[in-house]
């Protein structure tokens, strides 16, 4: 047993009102750059829909993630080593910035400088790539909001795989619609790590945030590919991938990522998971794609249980970190009461950021009385969204886990309102899904009340260990290449010490 | 020996490979974050999938061909057996062959830059410039196999590798010798390539230095701590 902690997250997208200050404030902080202005790390799609970039999860089409062989061995979808590095000329796999959209901004300085004309002055775009007039948008960031476009074009959404009559789904009685944010996945198994031929992205011991190491990044642009989420993005001015980083330096100063601090939904929930690492490639190559989900919960350790907990602190891992691990809202809802579920763990990636499925309102006939009811349950067949695109998306096909968490909430719900408002302890239902009233209470207080200190668990990294504080002292802080005036090579052509290591003289005192 | 040639063939080569091994080593000691290889595939892809493919091979058919053939010592390719004869239908035949898959790419990939509204856009003045260097210098190249026609003895590749082996020896004199009577576009074609040498660490050309072969050997996966305990 090797033991890592890593810091997940989960989103409840049964409170997603799709407002996208997620991803504006994202935005805002990482990536209003020149390179990167078509790169949402952290984006917001209306499901169905094939999403940002164009059908990102049509694995035949971008060969994202990993896939088992036929000899039972774990490899990219893009090819084994030599495959990938034959590649690097010309990458097939790798989209196109209208698979994006092109980057564009308005002329809104003509508003000023129009002269009188009968009609009102309008601001037209312009490509912010030619810097060229751009006579029609034709594709957006999320063109899609609130099933923007026709259903032929949606319907391409791959999770419809198996969806009985989807053609249905068209229909303006029929449809239905969810919100999905996404951001890099932090993967214990990420496909871009691998697929790196400069070995530049890593994936931290302490936290488990996937970083891209901006000074070795060669620009090969293997990992854009690899990455089945396309969340990695290559910055066009720059000639290097940029990435989500998780908002490593809030987190290692014990703050939420932006992202989740700025959720007016309440919907993010952050904390530490313990995971054996020797488990991860076992449960990575697990032979048939439904067990993946129960694969990847195999690899989680309980904090609670002394023999972790003694594992834990062998690795270094400290004990604030271990509390936290207890307390952690994403143990709670992934791993006890399996309210949330990965992201298209088909792609064998084993995704670190999970999902509370929607619940969705019933439909007419059940309100009419020819309801399915499943005991004080009703039957899910009749909710809005099908089963089986939820399952698609979250479970590899496999409806069951999707049941439980659905139904689950629908007890929480139908438990609180007899206990609210009829003042009865409704025991029936909790027990026909397998909770207690003790857990159902926790469920509502981190579900439904959502506190801030409940939502972020997230301890400090002790870095007065980790690192050397005065290093840190007068140096700069994020930057890209040598913007505080010096190389990172223990080797200095000018014969100079280099000032990113400080030497400091250790201080002895003799008594 | 006129005092050009003295310069030309018998100092610009140190001053050329000094540029390049200074200036590479500065640029990745101070300016890493700026060592890519600078593609712009994703801005526009059909071109370059061809273009750049073939470029590559046979930029890379061209530069092991010029490396084993002006440097390998000429008792080693007697002892291989191999005639000067031979040795220069070799180079002209598989130099030819790298060459004009290298034209129709460079040829693609230049029209492309210049043309793509995107790509051009979005290029730096280096971009353009070392696209121009390489497509004049693979011209040179194409021009000197006919020429090297006239002379299937062999003489003036012998010639050229004097040249090469007496700079890398730091015998300038007999180098310039050597190279004094051979064909201009020989010479022209030796100034042009001293000059790539000369912008190589300006220019995106460095990636070549990063080809990742470590690659093959790695783990698949990499896990780095902050500081190493």
């Amino acid at each position: 047993m090797k033991v890592r902690a890593q810091i997940g997250m989960v989103l409840n997208l049964d409170k997603c009102i799709g407002c996208h200050t997620c991803s504006i404030t994202c935005k805002n902080v990482w990536t209003s750059r020149e390179g990167v202005e078509y790169a949402w790390f952290n984006n917001v799609e209306t499901k169905p829909g094939i999403g940002f970039p164009k059908e990102w999860e049509n694995q035949k089409k971008w060969n994202g993630g990993w896939k088992r062989t036929d000899a039972g061995k774990l490899e990219l979808k893009i090819g084994g080593k030599i495959r990938l590095l034959a590649k690097i000329f010309a990458n097939p796999d790798l989209p196109e910035i209208d698979d994006y959209y092109e980057p564009f901004d308005f002329d809104y300085e003509y508003l000023h400088t129009a002269p009188d004309s009968q009609h009102q002055p309008v601001a037209r775009p312009r490509s912010l790539i030619t810097g060229q007039r751009m006579e029609k948008i034709e594709w957006g960031p999320n063109w899609e909001e609130i099933l923007g476009t026709e259903f032929e074009k949606r319907k391409k959404d791959i999770n419809f795989d198996n969806v009985i009559q989807k053609d249905i789904y068209g229909q303006f009685e029929k449809t239905f619609m969810m919100y999905l944010p996404r951001l890099c996945e932090h993967c214990l198994n990420p496909a871009c790590v691998a697929s790196c031929p400069s070995g530049s992205i890593y994936k931290r011991e302490e936290d488990g945030i996937v970083l891209i190491d901006q000074d070795k990044c060669r620009g090969w642009r293997m990992c854009v590919s690899a990455c089945p989420y396309k969340k990695i993005y290559f910055n066009w001015k720059s000639g290097k991938s940029e990435k989500c980083t998780f908002c490593f330096p809030r987190i290692e100063a014990g703050q939420p990522t932006v992202c989740s601090e700025t959720c007016v939904g309440r919907i993010r929930y952050l904390g530490v998971l313990l995971y054996d690492a020797d488990q991860i490639e076992i449960a990575a190559n697990t032979p048939n794609e439904k067990d993946l989900y129960q694969a990847q919960l195999d690899v989680f350790l309980d904090p609670n249980d002394p023999a972790v907990i003694e594992a834990a602190r062998k690795e270094g891992i400290s004990d604030n970190w271990i509390t936290a691990a207890q307390r952690s809202p994403v143990y709670k809802m992934a791993i006890d009461w399996k309210v949330a579920l990965p992201l298209h763990p088909e792609y064998r990636t084993l995704p670190m950021v999970w999902y509370v499925p929607p619940l969705s309102p019933i439909q007419t006939a059940v309100e009419a009385g020819h309801v399915g009811m499943n005991g004080e349950i009703p039957d899910l067949k009749s909710l809005r969204i099908p089963l089986r695109y939820l399952a698609n998306l979250l479970t590899a096909g496999d409806e069951k886990p999707v049941e439980r968490a659905l139904e689950r909430m629908i007890a929480m719900r139908a438990y609180k309102r007899s206990q609210q408002v009829d003042k009865v302890e409704d025991l029936e239902v909790l027990k026909q899904v397998g909770l207690t009233a003790v857990e159902v209470e926790e469920m509502y207080r981190y579900m439904a009340i959502a506190n801030y200190e409940d939502r972020f668990v997230v301890p400090t990294s002790h870095k007065a260990y980790a690192e050397n504080a005065y290093d840190m002292k007068s140096s700069c802080g994020f930057s890209f290449g040598n913007g505080c005036g010096d190389g990172n090579n223990g080797v200095n052509l000018f014969g100079s010490k280099a000032t990113g290591v400080r030497q400091v003289i250790p201080v002895t005192l003799e008594k | 020996m006129s005092h050009f040639s003295i310069f030309a063939f018998g100092i610009y080569p140190y001053i050329a490979m000094a540029v390049m091994f200074i200036g590479s080593w500065i640029r990745y000691d101070r300016e890493q974050y700026t060592w890519k290889a600078s593609s712009s595939q994703m801005l526009e892809k059909r071109q370059l999938h061809i273009g750049s493919v073939l470029f590559h091979v046979g930029v890379i058919g061209i530069f092991f061909g010029h490396f084993v053939g002006l440097l390998t010592p000429l008792a080693v390719w007697h002892a291989l057996g191999v005639t000067a004869e031979f040795k220069q239908l070799l180079a002209m035949g598989a130099g030819g062959l790298f060459g004009v898959i290298c034209f129709v790419g460079l040829t693609i990939l230049i029209r492309r830059r210049l043309m793509n509204h995107r790509v051009r856009a979005t290029s730096k003045k280096m971009d353009i410039i070392i696209l121009l260097m390489l497509y004049g210098q693979l011209i040179l190249g194409l021009i000197s196999i006919p020429v090297s026609g006239g002379h299937l003895d062999g003489a003036e590749m012998l010639k050229l590798m004097a040249w090469a082996q007496n700079i890398m020896t730091f015998n300038s004199v007999a180098a310039v010798e050597a190279i004094s009577d051979v064909n201009i576009v020989f010479k022209l074609h030796v100034i042009l390539g001293m000059t790539l040498f000369v912008v190589f660490p300006f220019s995106r050309l460095v990636h070549m230095l990063s080809a990742p072969l470590q690659y093959l050997t790695r783990a698949p996966q990499i896990v780095r701590r902050k500081v190493g305990r």
